[in-house]
């Protein structure tokens, strides 16, 4: 079991402008659970693609087993007994569970003996799974199972994960982690990338740690405290937020028995919401991905409509009123797909700074656009958020993930809205980002602002919000002081296992 | 001239010759989407194929080499698009539209000196025992091979994308490129293949016109049949038998009201006229309610970025 499985030395990728990978090496023991931490950005993503034969190393070598190994493609990575369960699900979501197997696999068995196999492993791993479903209409965590178990029909000797638990209730987790375990015991090994400190405390014996596309680091997980862990991958100390508890005024908004149709396909319709969020609180809403935030937010927004009186502010009933009459009431939203939802990708700063920001903050008169006002506005935010770009007329796609989500929070934060509601806000942004995006949202509460903040992360909810509830296949639960809640509590308003029981065996 | 002139055998059997060019193009141009690119070129496919085959054949004396000729010829012209799209990564619906363009002004540049001509006469397969049933014999068993080969050619692409692997990582391809890539399929290699047999297909389309059913050359005498199959692959819901289906409806319509027409039955002859395109919209609609819908990445450009 202490065998080496795969070693890696040297590994050195460069993107024009970037260096994703500088010099790395480390070796992952047969059986073992290997973590490989890092902010985004410091190269995790290309490091795994190497392993699994999508990127092709600029210099550098791995040995698996003792025995050179170059995979030219995933195909010869998979033969090599190497796995990968993807971050973005690379799943189709018109092909049902068993032909997304088959496409997985080298030489399937014919499709009868395929669904067979899998009902047959599914079980005994505990991820229970239809093989004729549809994928389209599976939840989120029951894609992964789509995932894992294409991976472990080809008896991999090394499963690679990138982020495998961000779409999962915690009670899933910890299911997921059994299955990981079992694994492990039969000396499969597993290199295993989250954000999830706390969880990698629990699981992995051993941690790499990526900054920049360097090396700088190893720990053992359960040896570290989560922040010292932290620290390592920033570089620096973190800043925790701060908040400073005040009363909560008048209510502001409130939710009256909304329901609404999801617009599209495979989304999740909206049932009998009913919430209040009151000046000055911070309400977090949790739950899995694909559970109705979108539909939500959207309803939020205006871009859905409803009847009058489902959504109230401040009294007054705007269910019908659109997004830029509910701007002007000050009901700011900041959906959570940066390109293409929140901003514009092809346009600079400035003018997305003019899409939201024209009702509030004054930037256009009789149908002519002030652009000197407005290029104002996007310096402010780009100043205030430590937005890292050369000026505001740079065009949005060419941000980073996290540089853009400062500039479109910090968007809607600039223009004091009475009530913001924000989906994802620390998504993919670094921790000292994300920390910073976390301090003004709890200012602008303090300030008197109602913040919704719907969120997959948990830590972060209960970092900052006063009252949470979760959202689970398009209900809420009740809406709960979020002082005090444990880990069991949240996880079961988020909809407990849904239906995973533990590996049998 | 009254309606009871018209002979029912003869008109479906005309049916099915009206069908045959629409159901080979619309079969061709379903691969190609069911691959996830979308390739407006194919009247321009079809009229090269038409012209390509003509010549030929004129020339050889062979209506079978003038066959092949037109597939060569579609799948040529494909191959320009193929290029564009897939290497150059240029804009589908655009480079498609050039195509029809480009497809139609060459025709017409290799078409010169072929109008009148008369192309040699194609043998009609006259199948033992089964053309020898009453009704159905002369109206399905005695048809030229083409009729016969569009037909296989449907039930071998349904086959082959409902039942075979290579026809499970086609759909794969165009349902998610980005998520067959992170597989390792090759998925411009595959979509490559796709466009030169959607190529091929329109080409013997092409070809079936100005060989067997017209027979002569003029130019633009596809007529638009190449988007009349663009749109039956959408209506059909990208199922090879409703293919089928809207193809026999929309040749049958045809057929009938130029029967009508020469009945010199009293509706105007504008109405009649629109009447397949018409009739053809009106029931793909009703049975596409269904909403089984396109491939996902249907007219996306893919690069193997990162």
């Amino acid at each position: 079991m202490t065998g080496t499985l795969l070693s890696i030395r040297g590994l050195t990728k460069a993107y024009p402008g970037v260096v994703a990978n500088s010099d790395v090496s480390f070796d992952i023991r047969e059986g073992e659970v290997h973590a490989l931490l890092g902010e985004n950005g410091a190269g995790k993503s290309t490091l795994v693609k190497m392993i699994y034969g999508l990127v092709k190393p600029d210099t550098g070598t791995m040995t698996l087993r003792g025995a050179p190994y170059a995979p030219a493609e995933p195909r010869v990575a998979r033969a090599s007994g190497v796995a990968m369960v993807f971050q973005h699900f690379s799943l189709f979501e018109a092909l049902n569970v068993a032909e997304n197997i088959a496409l997985g696999m080298e030489h399937p068995p014919k499709m009868r003996d395929l669904a067979a196999r899998i009902k047959e492993v599914s079980e005994t791993y505990g991820l229970p799974l239809d093989p004729y479903r549809t994928v389209g209409d599976l939840s989120a965590g029951e894609r992964q199972r789509v995932e894992i178990i294409r991976c472990l029909l080809q008896d991999p000797r090394l499963l690679i994960m990138d982020e495998p638990t961000s779409v999962l209730t915690p009670q899933e987790v910890e299911i997921l982690f059994r299955t990981l375990r079992k694994l492990t015991s039969e000396g499969v090994a597993i290199l295993y990338i989250s954000h999830k400190l706390e969880e990698i405390r629990a699981l992995c014996e051993s941690a790499t740690i990526l900054r920049l596309g360097k090396k700088v680091g190893t720990c053992v997980p359960r040896e570290v405290s989560a922040r010292e862990m932290a620290e390592m991958m920033v570089g620096s100390s973190l800043h925790v937020p701060e908040r400073k508890g005040g009363d909560l005024g008048p209510i502001l908004l409130e939710l009256n028995d909304l329901s609404v149709k999801s617009p599209s396909e495979f989304g999740t319709s909206l049932k009998n919401i009913t919430l209040k969020v009151r000046s000055g609180e911070v309400l977090g809403l949790g739950g899995v991905a694909g559970n109705g935030q979108d539909e939500l937010l959207a309803a939020l927004s205006g871009e859905i409509l409803t009847a009058p009186g489902a959504v109230v502010m401040e009294g007054q009933p705007i269910g019908t009123l659109g997004p830029t009459a509910r701007r002007r009431m000050g009901l700011l939203t900041a959906p959570e797909e940066r390109l293409g939802h929140a901003a514009a990708p092809d346009m600079s700063l400035t003018e997305n700074a003019l899409l939201t920001g024209s009702v509030r903050q004054g930037l256009e008169k009789n149908g002519f656009l002030k652009w000197g006002k407005t290029r104002e506005f996007a310096e402010a935010i780009i100043k205030r958020f430590d937005v890292r770009t050369p000026g505001p007329g740079n065009a949005a796609r060419s941000l980073s993930g996290g540089n853009l989500q400062k500039f479109v929070i910090g968007r809607e934060v600039m223009q004091l809205p009475i009530v913001l509601v924000v989906n994802q806000p620390t998504w993919g942004v670094d921790a000292a980002a994300a920390a910073s995006i976390r301090q003004a949202l709890l200012d602008l509460a303090a300030g008197g602002t109602a913040v919704i903040v719907i969120s997959q992360d948990l830590d972060e909810l209960m970092e900052i919000s006063d009252h949470f509830g979760a959202l689970n296949e398009g209900r809420l639960s009740d809406i709960r002081p979020a002082h005090g809640l444990s880990v069991d509590e949240i996880g079961l308003m988020m909809g407990g296992a849904h239906g995973m029981e533990d590996a049998h065996v | 001239m009254e309606i009871s002139s018209i002979n029912p055998i003869l008109l479906l059997a005309s049916l099915i010759v009206a069908a045959t060019p629409l159901l080979l193009a619309a079969i061709g141009e379903l691969v190609v989407e069911k691959s996830g690119v979308l390739n407006l070129g194919v009247e321009g496919m079809m009229i090269t194929g038409a012209i390509c085959g003509f010549a030929i054949s004129v020339n050889t004396g062979s209506p079978v080499l003038g066959l092949l000729a037109a597939a060569v010829g579609g799948a040529t012209l494909s191959l320009l698009f193929a290029v564009l799209t897939q290497f150059a990564l240029a804009n589908q619906v655009a480079s498609g539209l050039a195509l029809t363009l480009f497809g139609l002004g060459l025709s017409a540049l290799l078409g010169q000196g072929y109008q009148g001509v008369k192309p040699p006469a194609f043998p009609h397969v006259d199948l033992p025992i089964l053309s020898k049933i009453p009704v159905l014999g002369p109206i399905l068993f005695t048809q030229d091979f083409v009729v016969y080969l569009a037909f296989f050619l449907t039930l071998g692409t349904w086959a082959v994308l409902k039942y075979t692997r290579a026809g499970l990582i086609l759909r794969a391809v165009g349902e998610n490129h980005d998520a067959a890539h992170a597989l390792g399929y090759k998925v411009v290699r595959i979509r490559v293949m796709a466009i030169l047999f959607g190529g091929a297909c329109a080409g013997l389309g092409g070809a079936y016109i100005s060989l067997i059913r017209v027979p002569q050359w003029t130019e633009g005498m596809t007529a638009g049949i190449g988007w009349i199959a663009l749109a039956l692959v959408v209506f059909a819901s990208w199922k090879p038998w409703r293919v089928l289906l809207g193809a026999c409806l929309f040749g049958g319509v045809n057929v009938l009201q130029l029967n009508l027409q020469a009945a010199g039955v009293a509706i105007p002859v504008e109405y009649l006229a629109m009447s397949p395109y018409l009739i053809t919209i009106l029931v793909l609609v009703i049975m596409s309610a269904d909403r089984s819908g396109a491939p996902a990445s249907l007219g996306r450009s893919f690069h193997a970025s990162n």
